[in-house]
């Protein structure tokens, strides 16, 4: 393909996987010096990839989910940093598109960041709160037509590279701490005074440093429904499964390179067959059944997008836990497998095989709300959810 | 409808408000008293944990002798006492009729 038919390719795949390029040659300087990936972040902007869950009515490409997974897997391949930035974007933004639709404040808001391609961090984390975030300890303060807001937020991810963040706290100063609103803060209207370093095994790119956030802003930037109900209704879905296709991204790199691995190994083999290739076939595997479990989950949101009741269920709550708790394990087995393919190629740096990157950055998988927390929160839904045993239901 | 129809209904209504107020009491680990809520009070603005949450389903199948099928299984079910109220009701009619 000539790079003018490259260049022409507008289908949102061709655009991702512009940006995957460029990710891919930033990756091991942006996980060597802990650093934001602005080249591919960049790339994003300038692909209009930031903007497009957006509907179209507000100027948006109304995305799919399954499309923006497919997006967050392509640079998963290439830069899992770059990938999870895109995804917690994409997370925020699908809270903003489900629940923002009826403030005319939070539309303007959707419309600007589609046109001028804004970035959105997230502060659900508050030291304290033991990490679970439909706890506060905070709580936004309502002068008149203006609110205010301090937090103690431990972990804001790319928060000093966004445009806005969406902010969680109680809801007024005597509300209970599971009594929660979230806000939108623009630039400008926040300062953030780092308090803790992000210097990590892996995702190091992410820049998820802890801030001390101080914010002000006009009381229509919160958003009118509890977040609660955003919680349960978007991000949940949302995060387990974007989160998924950037580590089905990550695994299905290693076995990529696994494959080649292989492959070269089988052609110097002389008719022989590489002690490699067995284990590459458990790999591939492993790999589709993590592909499946994902594409299940997948077609479960958009079979309980159309209607708000089946979204908040517990059956739809356990089936995304179960989405997140097999794709952070299985990644971890499948690298693993990978690396035993490629021998000390995989173990070192700096090689067409390298892995090292790879297990590190998906060791985050299982820590990103813990999964002891999600088993717990499954086990107790587990009491009173009645089983469903269909095939194809 | 006739006079004592009505009043019987209302005695049963009572009783399964007390009773699930009593519940929630015991196993909603509400910051407030249960008697200062309002039947129609927004119970995860009151403090009902999803943890509790759950621990009160299990403790109204087992005082009404019921059991919540999946698609009732949500937080709007269980938002308010009257919410509570009515998907018991709900569940009890069906099982009156079948």
């Amino acid at each position: 393909m000539t790079s003018a038919a490259v260049a022409t390719d507008m289908s949102l795949g061709g655009r991702a996987h512009r940006v995957a390029a460029i990710a891919a040659e930033f990756a091991d300087r942006v996980d060597v010096e802990g650093r934001f990936p602005h080249e591919a972040v960049d790339a994003m902007k300038a692909e209009r990839l930031l903007g497009i869950q957006v509907p179209f009515a507000h100027g948006g490409e109304g995305a799919t989910m399954i499309e923006i997974a497919e997006v967050c897997s392509i640079l998963g391949q290439a830069c899992a940093a770059s990938a999870m930035v895109f995804a917690m974007h994409q997370i925020k933004l699908c809270s903003l598109v489900e629940h923002g639709g009826e403030s005319a404040w939070h539309v303007d808001f959707m419309r600007e960041l589609a046109g001028r391609q804004l970035l959105i961090a997230s502060a659900t984390t508050e030291g304290g709160i033991g990490g679970n975030l439909r706890n506060s300890i905070c709580a936004i303060e309502i002068d008149g037509d203006t609110c205010r807001l301090e937090k103690d937020a431990t972990v804001i991810s790319y928060g000093a590279h966004a445009d806005a963040i969406m902010i969680t706290s109680r809801a007024h100063k005597d509300a209970a701490p599971s009594d929660q609103v979230m806000t939108v803060f623009r630039k400008g209207q926040y300062t953030l005074q780092k308090t803790v370093d992000w210097d990590t095994l892996g995702m190091r790119g992410t820049c998820s440093d802890g801030f001390l956030f101080k914010g002000e802003a006009p009381a229509v930037q919160m958003f009118p429904k509890p977040f609660a109900e955003i919680a349960a209704q978007s991000m949940l879905a949302s995060s387990h499964l974007l989160w998924s296709a950037v580590w089905y991204g990550i695994a299905a790199d290693a076995v990529a390179r696994a494959q080649s691995f292989v492959r070269a190994a089988a052609r110097k083999a002389n008719g022989q067959t590489p002690p490699g290739a067995l284990r590459l076939a458990e790999a591939s595997n492993l790999l589709q059944l993590l592909k499946s479990n994902l594409l299940s989950g997948l077609k479960a949101y958009a079979d309980a997008k159309v209607d708000p009741d089946r979204l908040s269920s517990m059956g739809f709550a356990i089936a995304m836990n179960n989405v997140k708790l097999a794709s952070s394990e299985m990644i971890l087995t499948i690298i693993n497998q990978a690396m035993m393919i490629c021998g000390i190629m995989g173990y070192k740096n700096g090689t067409p095989y390298s892995l090292g990157r790879h297990l590190r950055d998906a060791h985050s998988a299982q820590l990103m709300i813990s999964n002891d927390r999600i088993l717990g929160n499954t086990s107790t839904m587990l009491l009173v959810q009645k089983p469903d045993t269909s095939l194809i239901g | 409808m006739a006079v004592s129809d009505e009043r019987s209904k209302t005695l049963g209504d009572f009783m399964m408000n007390q009773t699930i107020r009593e519940l929630l009491g015991r196993l909603g680990g509400l910051p407030v008293a249960v008697t200062e809520l309002e039947d129609s009070a927004d119970l995860y603005a009151a403090g009902l944990s999803s943890f509790a949450s759950v621990q009160l389903m299990l403790g109204i199948e087992e005082a009404f002798d019921i059991e919540f099928p999946d698609n009732l299984l949500n937080r709007k079910s269980f938002a308010s006492i009257a919410a509570i109220e009515e998907t018991v009701s709900m569940i009890l009619k069906a099982r009156e009729v079948a």
